[in-house]
């Protein structure tokens, strides 16, 4: 069985619990102590109908509030897969929240409310799926009872967002018109919308081909740890544990170690010490090599005639995520980019975006909380990168504040020039 | 080509690349193990992390003292079977000692004494990270919480101020006294673990399969009869086939009805269950609805 990992992007008004409710109801991953427990704060509260939302909303402010904090985790499976969906609030801290809860995911599903069409919002969260390279999309064109399951509507809809889609980068991209609450393409074909020959959601999350959107070209083993017993038994036993990143390892393959440039052969990979003959993302491994070579942490291995760029200096997408910080120019911060840390300066703010009309900023001298930039940054040691849209994995990094120490940017390589 | 990875393979990969991720980065990690099968889990995820080298950090036992002693057999066993060094953080030294009181009444639990235990174990040994067998899928509060959960100097959670989490780039830096709860197996839910004990052949204690047991009713749930649990007036033991969904503390985990004799038979039976497995056996979960929240706010697990 595969793992899918979905985020969904969405206000409560687009009705997005409902549909994770409906998800989760129908795929039987609701229990009745949970449904029970809502049901009850329902009540209490004096809502007239059982709130699916306060599934996913877990923590005390929030069921107060009626607000959501953060991002929450959700799992279901069918037959066929195994689904972790992150649920992102849609409005407040959006960007933060919805960047946190989408960077690993496969798939994301951007609520539209067919009354409304596409709002600012829709467009926000459509742009930060295109920032993260998300391979697929799916526009759920929800509350389709409501505007008398209308083809014409659901056709403007598509129409209008193909049009403000062209200017992103966004890969694959579905339509299913939908009604949640009613449970119309959700899970069971709708008998309202003959008119539409698509798959239903759980049919399409079921069956979207995810296996080839991992990089299998460019293999890249970031050491993690090195695993060296020193006992009687293994005296001289030195693998380098780590996850593949991209690519496919093999026994046998000519590697070097980054970034000192040292060749070597794979002498053996071991998973979870039975020898496997190849791996590849996302393994995690341990690899012999035939000779013996000075490789820490933080270092990487490639195959010889395919590499990563090390580099000091590199050119990214930013997205800040910092109440109590901004970034500025000059500005000095710890950065950890796969197994490795170094500190950074910021060289250059380039521009700051506005996610609403993508226009470019030039003159921008900061980026605040929730805002998206281009920046430059030089590095104390080379990190061994590739651009965000080759590889995820060897493509990102964080910044951290040295005095806080708290996540305060989330980075995607552009150059690694 | 070996390029289809199962969910399974995925998960292990998963929480594998945080073991090492932890044991690289911080000074003093330690695995809080209770003999139950989501630690268990961890230990054996832990012990293939570093193959064949030993696991370099100890096991630590949060010991209410109200144990299933074929848990305590078992915990013994994997200690001798995998080298690893094991610690015990005991309640009734705790009380003993005068540092916390005991409750009183019939539902008497030390299920929150155990955060005195828990966080007096941390300061003596100088722990800097805490991998938990906690799961997102077990409760509503810790559907929220992240792999990486960071804790201040009192140990207290904060849900409003998590770091955010990206990629696979955890931020463990902290500040001397301050420490970071890691939880591997995060995204895995309980009919995982089952699936994933069966494929990979993980052995767990007996108490999680089907057994004849003398228990009583209380709140819903059947509890065994128990040198630390006596049944109140009114309260009819019988005895019954059950077994445990979860395992904790003996005086506040609940048996379910069961007739699951087999590894094959609990994954059916957990597969068909409509009720989640905390809410069918934990009766510490049930006093308030947010519960699990204020444990956690206050350094619980």
């Amino acid at each position: 069985m595969e793992l899918l990992r979905l985020a969904t992007a969405g206000s409560v008004d687009d009705g997005k619990s409902t549909l994770i409710g409906r998800l989760l109801y129908d795929s039987k991953s609701i229990f009745e102590d949970q449904l029970e427990s809502i049901e009850e704060t329902s009540a209490a509260r004096g809502d007239e109908h059982v709130n699916l939302a306060l599934l996913t909303d877990g923590l005390r402010a929030e069921r107060e509030q009626g607000i959501t904090i953060d991002v929450a985790h959700r799992y279901f499976a069918t037959p066929k897969r195994k689904f972790i969906i992150a649920d992102t609030p849609g409005h407040i801290q959006y960007t933060r929240n919805m960047v946190t809860g989408a960077s690993t995911a496969n798939l994301a599903i951007i609520l539209i409310d067919a009354r409304k069409g596409i709002l600012e919002q829709s467009k926000r969260h459509s742009f930060i799926a295109s920032l993260l390279q998300i391979p697929h999309l799916v526009l759920a064109v929800n509350k389709m009872d409501l505007v008398d399951y209308s083809q014409e509507v659901f056709d403007k809809i598509r129409k209008d967002y193909t049009a403000f889609a062209s200017k992103l980068d966004i890969g694959d991209l579905t339509f299913i018109p939908l009604s949640a609450l009613k449970g119309d393409n959700v899970v069971d074909r709708s008998a309202n919308m003959s008119w539409y020959e698509g798959s239903t959601l759980l049919h399409h999350l079921e069956d979207v081909h995810i296996a080839s959107d991992r990089n299998m070209v460019d293999a890249r083993f970031p050491v993690q740890y090195v695993i060296r017993p020193q006992s009687e038994k293994l005296p001289d036993y030195r693998g380098y544990a780590g996850t593949v990143a991209g690519g496919i390892l093999r026994k046998g393959d000519d590697v070097v170690a980054l970034p000192s440039g040292f060749a070597s052969k794979v002498a053996k990979i071991e998973q979870a010490g039975q020898e496997i003959d190849e791996a590849c993302a996302p393994m995690a491994v341990t690899v012999s090599l035939e000779d013996e070579l000075d490789i820490s942490r933080g270092d990487m291995l490639c195959r010889a005639n395919n590499q990563a760029t090390p580099t000091q200096d590199i050119e990214a997408m930013v997205c800040w995520m910092s109440e109590a910080s901004q970034l500025q120019e000059g500005a000095k911060l710890a950065i950890k980019h796969t197994t490795r840390w170094a500190r950074t300066i910021v060289k250059d703010l380039r521009y700051k975006l506005d996610i609403n009309t993508l226009s470019r900023d030039e003159s921008a001298t900061s980026l605040t909380l929730n805002e998206i930039g281009r920046i430059k940054l030089r590095t104390t040691q080379p990190l061994l990168a590739d651009k965000y849209s080759r590889n995820h994995i060897t493509g990102s990094f964080i910044l951290v504040d040295e005095n806080t120490n708290v996540t305060v940017g989330a980075g995607m390589i552009i150059n690694t020039k | 080509m070996r390029t289809q990875v199962s969910h399974l393979q995925a998960l292990e990969s998963e929480a594998i690349f945080i073991f090492r991720e932890v044991a690289a980065e911080f000074e003093k990690p330690v695995l809080l193990f209770s003999g139950g099968k989501d630690s268990i889990l961890l230990l054996h995820l832990a012990v293939k992390a570093f193959a064949p080298a030993p696991v370099p950090f100890p096991i630590m036992h949060v010991d209410t003292g109200h144990n299933f002693p074929e848990v305590i057999e078992f915990r013994d066993r994997r200690v001798q079977e995998t080298g690893v060094k094991l610690i015990v953080a005991s309640v009734q030294d705790a009380i003993d000692s005068g540092k916390v009181v005991e409750e009183k009444g019939p539902n008497a639990s030390r299920n929150r004494l155990q955060i005195t235990a828990l966080l007096d174990g941390i300061e003596e040994h100088k722990f800097d990270a805490l991998f938990g067998g906690a799961r997102r899928d077990e409760e509503k509060a810790r559907a929220k919480e992240r792999i990486y959960s960071f804790r201040d100097e009192f140990g207290q959670w904060d849900p409003k101020g998590q770091r955010p989490e990206l990629w696979n780039l955890y931020n463990g830096r902290h500040k001397p006294g301050e420490h970071m709860r890691v939880f591997p197996i995060s995204n895995w839910t309980e009919l995982d673990v089952w699936n994933y004990i069966k494929e990979y052949e993980v052995a767990v204690p007996d108490v999680y399969f089907a057994h004849k047991r003398k228990v009583f009713q209380r709140d819903g749930m059947w509890l065994g009869v128990t040198e630390f649990l006596e049944p109140q007036e009114g309260e009819v033991v019988e005895e019954r086939l059950v077994r445990f969904r979860t395992i904790g503390d003996a005086t506040c985990t609940g048996a379910v009805d069961s007739p699951a004799k087999t590894i094959e038979q609990v994954i059916e039976e957990v597969g068909a269950t409509r009720i989640t497995e905390r809410g069918a056996t934990r009766a510490d979960d049930r006093t308030a609805e947010a519960a699990m929240e204020d444990r956690k706010k206050e350094g619980y697990f």
